[in-house]
């Protein structure tokens, strides 16, 4: 098995085993970007010394005995708005181009201390505004599993990555759905944490009182141990929690029986792709095959959430961004004319449309006159939006639904009309507005052959919960297959097939040192490339044998 | 009320944010807030009489540092990505007429 | 013509909070460092940076409103005020509209017919304070330090009751006693650390009705602030008169020309777009915060000055100088406590130390003797270690630099003189240097034992003492 193959675990067990450096785990995985990320574009910065480096350290680390967890050696990859000391930091914005932070977020030294080794950074949709990583200014990132299509977003970068095997795993940030719904459309698991599990501190902030931190992995166990690693009560977060119950790998059992699951009628209405219908049903079936309670309920006021979610998003937004003004750092304008010429050309020349559009909105709904029927009345509606939430889990341990609408859409489909961009968040907003954690994974795929998600959200703090019943039911499942093709499962399918008792066939084609295939492949990925590449990735892969 | 969006209105949204809209950014800026703002309008069908604005979701409170000086001298850190530094201090156009 | 209309003031008052760091940061507020040596992310609004409440600003904040007899909220929260400039780095300050910590309270001041008069105030908030912009004039650009950014501020605003400069000047002044009092802040105008805005409209005389108010910037010290006023009344009235409307409008003053200015500007629409900051906690603020508060309160004014006179038995001008200071109040008590001499502490502080300060012009605040050295020198003086003269010596030399005066007096070799073999050697030195003088006391001249007294005090540099010096002197000349 390539190591660009394995999970978190598996990898960090063969380290600290022996059998495998942190240093040619890194490098490894350095080379499969080199080879790969010019299909996807996944990063909008590796940091090729720096990795190595790190890798040097966690491996003499994990020799002298200090090291012991289960990321030690790991390879993973960081959303390019979480700020990393002395690494470019971009939030994919021409605005912060050269941007090169002094500190490091909480969550990637908590990463870091964990023994992980920070790759490089992924590409996302501008300052995370989109659902589709296409409004990034370092070009569009593409599904692995069919490179026609977003990778969803706005942590498109880092979904990719994982699902490209271009690192191990990754963080994402999730202020509507960035970890979710991208994690479903690239066949990865990720989660939104409860608001305030994860510090976010040096997370450039996009809506702060919606922002979470998360991981982005191939199975639920990796997903558990980082979000055990990244979790902890920060006091340089004022809305950091203090939490006793982070130690998520211990939730990860088989064990479903009595437990509550009610599916919202609403989240099955009006505007639901069948094939995601059918894979979301059927996936609600398996958990009450292993002896959960699965019932259908009313949510009520789904359709309020994402008029309540923009207003107060872009509200903050408009605010938080306020400080990119050519003066401290970022983008200036080379042509002003004094001060308010240089605020308005730099801002209008360092920001992207959608980010101007968010920006404009945010200002108007906060203006005077404007103030109380708009971000008030959005304030008033996320409070019945979480006492709706409140009465639903009464009656429910967990709730489930699809993570999206539909699956990943067609590059440039989107951006064309960006209300109905907007509206494909519907299942995944309402999360963020009432604090809750929940968490995606693959439940199957569409006619098309790309992934669909299902989503938990549970009760706030019941992580463990999720994570239960997303083990539970991704042990049921089996394996998924990766966006490889059929020859190229994860460590985890293996386990998933292993258990089920049948073994999978052997891949055809030349395989890469990294065990991906890149020609030959039965996978939706076209093999010529070079048309909109420019490069020959197939001549420059195909030569290293496995 | 997504009628309010004027010409007048796009332009004062611009002072407030500080963006140069070009002629054609403002049209397209009028057309997409009405489009959202018709679309925003629609939590106005909720009765939320008496209902608490809620700004934060969980009653966390009373989060406070002690008064102990923490920081050292970091300036050549924090003047690291100016794009513009004199004296130890950040540039900007002139501001007083 | 200005008797018929009345001017209607309010003051919106900034002070800054004396912590150690700034309001969301470790930072120091110490004054004087080089530029942006005391920045950190937070202060200089870096992305991914988030602010954390420093505890003893909220304190102080509560401490200032129970002295000024507001209401304490006790579910408080921080808004952000959005305004694009560079001396505010996030380009929002945060501060408190919707819910401000104090609210409702009002101070009472004396009017100059010696009445009493109660001023409002509306509330009071905290924020942060901006940084600090220099022009060049030469690049054509200003330079930013945000050393002065995030550093705590107090906002407390008044309600339009003031009618005069001197009740304005009557307010402030008893602002910057209680806020010294509680040891919240130096207050002082100059350095900026107390700053007023002056809020002021006209109208007719007995008309109910509030004019059009304008705000004015820029007052430096209690004498700008009159100017202002007068100036800002004069041309409120003017414009009136000549059947022009008075713009609603801040104006910044200019002290040295005597006139004020719009500041307005065309690319600023005063729209600040407040909403609650989503990454600051609610306060809240309970019974036992406010009780453990309230206990700390110190002694005011008042009650300091009745009990100096129960206690101290000093006469009420004494009393009315040493409680103007917190800082010379206790000065007074500690040095008080040591010695057990009230009157002659308070001699010091009426005498030497008021005489120093206006030389020196030194603020009460900043004296820096020790009330123990000031002890010692009134026991040394007491114990006739040193004479009175060298006493006031020593004294200026503590006033300098808080020296002690034992110590001081030792190395200086200023101890009195009491041996009698040296000091009938310096007599007979100036009994033979001035035998006019000698001659005249001897014809019954007593003033001329006076001069003869000086003479030896002189030779002895100060260090005899003058009764001796006075009585060898007479027995000698009777010789």
């Amino acid at each position: 098995m390539g190591i660009a193959d394995m999970t978190a675990v598996e990898l960090s067990a063969a380290v600290r085993a022996g059998q495998i450096t942190a240093v040619q785990a890194v490098e490894e995985i350095l080379t499969c970007i080199e080879e790969r990320d010019a299909l996807y574009n996944c990063y909008v910065t590796v940091d090729r010394e720096g990795a190595l480096a790190q890798a040097k350290e966690v491996q003499a680390k994990i020799e002298a005995g200090h090291l012991t967890g289960p990321l030690a050696g790991v390879p993973v990859a960081v959303k390019d708005n979480l700020c990393t000391k002395g690494l470019r930091t971009t939030c994919a914005s021409r605005m912060l181009g050269n941007f090169v932070p002094t500190y490091t977020a909480e969550a990637v030294t908590n990463l870091r201390k964990a023994g992980a080794v920070i790759l490089g950074k992924t590409n996302m949709d501008e300052f995370a505004m989109g659902s589709t990583t296409e409004t990034s200014a370092y070009g569009v990132t593409r599904n692995p599993w069919n490179r026609e299509h977003v990778p969803g977003g706005s942590s498109g970068g880092s979904a990719a990555a994982v699902a490209a095997g271009e690192c191990i795993c990754a963080l994402g940030s999730d202020t509507g759905g960035s970890i979710r719904q991208p994690a479903a459309f690239c066949g990865t698991v990720g989660m939104k944490p409860t608001y305030g599990t994860v510090s976010r501190y040096g997370l450039i902030a996009y809506g702060s009182s919606l922002d979470q931190i998360g991981p982005l992995t191939k199975d639920v166990r990796d997903c558990a141990a980082v979000l055990e690693a990244i979790a902890s009560h920060d006091v340089k977060d004022s809305t950091s929690l203090q939490r006793q119950d982070t130690d998520f790998m211990s939730a990860l059992t088989e064990d479903v029986q009595g437990m509550r699951i009610g599916i919202p009628d609403d989240y099955l209405g009006e505007g639901l792709d069948e094939d995601v219908r059918a894979a979301v049903l059927k996936a609600a079936e398996e958990l009450a095959g292993r002896g959960a309670v699965v019932e259908r309920f009313d949510l009520s006021l789904v359709e309020y959430a994402i008029p309540a979610y923009y207003t107060i998003a872009a509200a903050e937004a408009s605010s938080n961004l306020e400080r990119f003004d050519g003066i401290k750092y970022g983008y200036r304008t080379g042509n002003d004319a004094g001060l308010h010429s240089m605020y308005r050309k730099s801002r209008a020349e360092g920001f992207g449309e959608e980010v101007k559009r968010r920006i404009m909105l945010g200002s108007f709904v906060l203006s005077s006159g404007y103030y109380d029927a708009y971000y008030l009345k959005a304030l008033q509606v996320k409070a019945l939006i979480k006492k709706a939430f409140d009465e639903a889990f009464a009656k429910y341990d967990v709730i489930l639904g699809p993570v999206a609408p539909t699956t990943a859409p067609k590059l440039g489909e989107s951006l064309a009309d960006p209300l109905k961009m907007y509206l494909g968040d519907i299942y995944t907003i309402a999360v963020n507005l009432a604090g809750l954690p929940g968490i995606s994974l693959p439940c199957g795929k569409d006619r098309k052959g790309l992934p669909i998600g299902l989503q938990l959200i549970g009760d706030c703090f019941q992580e463990k919960k999720l994570i239960r019943a997303a083990y539970t039911y991704e042990r049921s499942r089996g394996p998924f297959g990766t966006a490889g093709g059929a020859g190229h499962g994860t460590a985890a399918d293996e386990r998933a097939q292993a258990d089920a008792g049948s073994f999978r066939t052997s891949g055809e084609g030349q395989v890469s040192q990294c065990g991906m295939l890149w020609q030959g492949g039965k996978s939706g990925r076209p093999v010529s490339e070079q048309s909109t590449e420019g490069t020959d990735r197939t001549n420059r892969t195909g030569g290293i044998p496995s | 009320m997504a009628n309010i969006i004027s010409d007048e209105t796009i332009a004062y949204v611009g002072v407030l944010a500080q963006l140069e809209l070009s002629e054609e950014e403002r049209e397209q800026a009028r057309s997409d807030m009405s489009r959202m703002l018709a679309y925003i309008d629609k939590m106005g069908e909720l009765d939320t009489t008496g209902v608490e604005p809620m700004s934060h979701v969980f009653p966390v409170q009373n989060v406070f540092r002690e008064d102990v000086v923490t920081n050292e001298d970091m300036r050549e850190q924090i003047l690291l990505n100016a794009p513009e530094e004199r004296d130890g201090m950040f540039v900007a156009p002139r501001t007083f007429e | 013509m200005s008797k018929q209309y009345e001017t209607v003031i309010g003051l919106e008052v900034h002070v800054e909070l004396a912590t150690k760091t700034k309001i969301f940061c470790g930072c120091s507020t110490a004054f004087g460092a080089a530029p942006n040596t005391q920045t950190c992310p937070v202060c200089t609004g870096m992305p991914g940076s988030l602010p954390v409440l420093n505890r003893q600003v909220l304190e102080y904040a509560i401490a200032v409103g129970l002295a000024t007899n507001c209401d304490i909220t006790r579910y408080a929260k921080f808004d952000r005020k959005n305004y694009f400039y560079p001396d505010n780095p996030q380009n929002y300050q945060i501060s408190q509209l919707y819910l401000p910590i104090c609210r409702n309270g009002g101070v009472e001041i004396e009017t100059e017919e010696g009445g009493r008069k109660m001023v409002g105030i509306h509330e009071i908030h905290m924020e942060e304070d901006a940084g600090k912009l220099l022009h060049d004039a030469w690049e054509d650009c200003s330079l930013v330090d945000y050393n002065r950014s995030g550093v705590p501020l107090i906002e407390i605003v008044s309600e339009p009751d003031m009618r005069s400069a001197e009740e304005v000047i009557a307010y402030l002044e008893k602002l910057r006693l209680l806020i010294q009092y509680l040891g919240a802040s130096d207050c002082k105008l100059q350095e900026g650390s107390m700053r007023a805005d002056v809020n002021l409209s006209v109208r007719k005389a007995g008309t109910e009705q509030f004019g059009t108010r304008t705000e004015m910037k820029n007052l430096n010290s209690f004498k700008a602030i009159s100017r202002a006023i007068a100036g800002e009344t004069e041309r409120q009235i003017d414009l009136i008169e000549s059947g022009e409307k008075v713009v609603q409008e801040t104006r910044r003053w200019d002290d040295v020309k005597g006139e004020s200015y719009a500041m307005r500007s065309k690319e600023d629409a005063q729209d600040y777009r407040y909403f609650p900051d989503p990454d600051l906690t609610p306060v809240v603020v309970s019974d036992e915060m406010l009780q453990k508060i309230r206990a700390a309160q110190p002694e005011f004014r008042n009650e300091k000055m009745r009990r100096y006179r129960e206690e101290f038995r000093l006469p009420d001008y004494d009393i009315e100088i040493i409680t103007e200071s917190r800082h010379m109040a206790d000065l007074f008590e500690a040095a008080t406590a040591i010695c057990g001499q009230p009157k002659k502490v308070s001699n010091w502080l009426m005498g030497e130390t008021l005489r120093l300060m206006k030389e020196k012009e030194t603020d009460a605040q900043d004296l820096c003797f020790s009330p123990e050295h000031l002890a010692k020198l009134i026991r040394l003086t007491d114990e006739k270690v040193i004479t009175g003269a060298v006493a006031k010596e020593v004294f200026e030399v503590m006033f300098a630099e808080n020296v002690d005066p034992e110590r001081y007096v030792e190395e200086k070799g200023l101890k009195s003189v009491n041996d009698e073999g040296a000091l009938q050697k310096t007599v007979a030195e100036v009994i033979a240097a001035n035998p006019q003088s000698v001659e005249d006391y001897r014809n019954g001249k007593e003033k001329a034992i006076g001069f003869l007294v000086g003479q030896t005090m002189k030779a002895m540099k100060g260090k005899a003492d003058p009764a001796a010096v006075n009585r060898i002197l007479k027995e000698a000349c009777r010789k």
